[in-house]
């Protein structure tokens, strides 16, 4: 190969400089999700530890399930909640969820921030003290 | 195994379907259907009406304004270029320009009187809101206010004939006393308003405004079902 040497130093210049953002963020490995602490005052008082819906659907959907409170309280006045269980929910961010889950720093910003999502919730509903940064 | 074209295209295209079905399959256990249900102990009226018996306001008094911005996390930011208020005193003067009469006596023309959103019948404020943030509900007349769908384009503001509405025009939280978890603040760049208390009514509660009021003030409020109601609670009112 005519100028091989240069060629192929200059590809591994390249390579590596290429590469080097996955090398800086950790040779590749993922980073760990962080672990919910579910040790909460609230969360100790309840006798079975059962969020408004099962915890997978909580997981995977609760901007939906936020979402469809948030329209339906403010738009057609709905206010209570009935899950599968027949169990009834007021529906309110403040007081259902942060009821609960007061610990807002490491159980909401914890997986917001690991998962790179920025919701604009808490510049108007309150945060219980315990949950603030 | 001997492949013809025939067999290859039968099984191929027979997994194409099934990739299409697995999705479907997996997510019909755990589809969600919104349900809600109904409230019991909340105040229901057709037209809501407040009366406000303005001979039995005590002079100075700011009572119910305090308790409905202390609900409502209502910014005090000092000074009145940036107001923000739901319920406020207004000279009779300006309240009732229509009233004006040369015989008025100075004293009754710069009388404080207490005024807050008028809940409209045809609000001019939801007819030019471009998100619809700003609604009518039909079911009780009261003008709401949605802020997750505010833009703060202020059509409302210019919109209102009455000064009903007020844009914060800085982040109102650093001029907030004490926040009441109960209710949200609001955000630099949105507008608000008086809600007729819907969130206190929905808890089967007066108005806060109302709660407030002295015993010897008369402050009413009631539901109406025909003119001839209003015309009653009027006359209810006087007669205290």
């Amino acid at each position: 190969m005519y100028n091989g040497g240069k060629i192929l130093a200059g590809l591994l210049v390249f390579l590596a400089l290429g590469s080097s953002p996955f090398w800086y963020g950790g040779g590749g490995r993922s980073a760990s999700p962080p672990a919910l602490p579910l040790d909460t005052p609230g969360i100790r008082k309840l006798t079975a530890k059962q969020c408004v819906e099962p915890a997978p659907y909580m997981k995977a959907s609760h901007m939906t399930l936020l979402e469809t409170w948030r329209e339906s309280v403010v738009r057609e006045g709905n206010r209570l909640y009935a899950n599968q269980e027949g169990k009834q929910f007021s529906m309110s961010l403040s007081q259902t969820c942060l009821g609960c889950h007061s610990n807002k720093e490491k159980f909401c910003d914890a997986c917001h921030s690991y998962a790179g999502v920025k919701p604009a919730c808490w510049s108007c509903h309150t945060v219980p003290p315990e949950g603030r940064p | 195994m001997n492949w013809t074209r025939r067999s290859f295209l039968k099984w191929g295209s027979l997994a194409l379907v099934g990739l299409g079905v697995r999705p479907g399959a997996a997510d019909s256990g755990t589809a969600e259907v919104p349900r809600f249900a109904p409230l019991s102990k909340n105040l229901k009226g057709r037209r809501w009406a407040m009366v406000v018996d303005s001979r039995k306001c005590p002079p100075g008094c700011r009572d119910c304004i305090e308790a409905c911005h202390r609900v409502h996390n209502v910014p005090d930011f000092g000074n009145p270029k940036d107001e923000v208020k739901w319920i406020w005193n207004e000279p009779f003067k300006d309240v009732f320009p229509g009233q004006e009469h040369p015989l008025l006596g100075e004293k009754l023309r710069e009388r404080p009187i207490l005024v807050l959103c008028n809940h409209c019948d045809n609000p001019p404020c939801v007819r030019v809101c471009p998100t619809r943030a700003t609604y009518r509900r039909p079911e009780d007349g009261i003008v709401m206010m949605d802020y997750h769908r505010c833009i703060g384009c202020r059509f409302c503001v210019a919109g209102c004939p009455y000064g009903a509405r007020s844009m914060n025009f800085r982040d109102p939280r650093p001029f907030l006393k004490a926040i009441d978890p109960r209710f949200p603040t609001r955000t630099k760049g949105v507008v608000e308003k008086c809600n007729f208390c819907e969130e206190r009514l929905a808890q089967g509660l007066r108005p806060a405004c109302v709660e407030q009021f002295r015993p010897v003030a008369g402050f009413i409020v009631q539901w109406l079902i025909g003119p001839c109601q209003f015309e009653q609670l009027v006359r209810h009112a006087r007669q205290q």
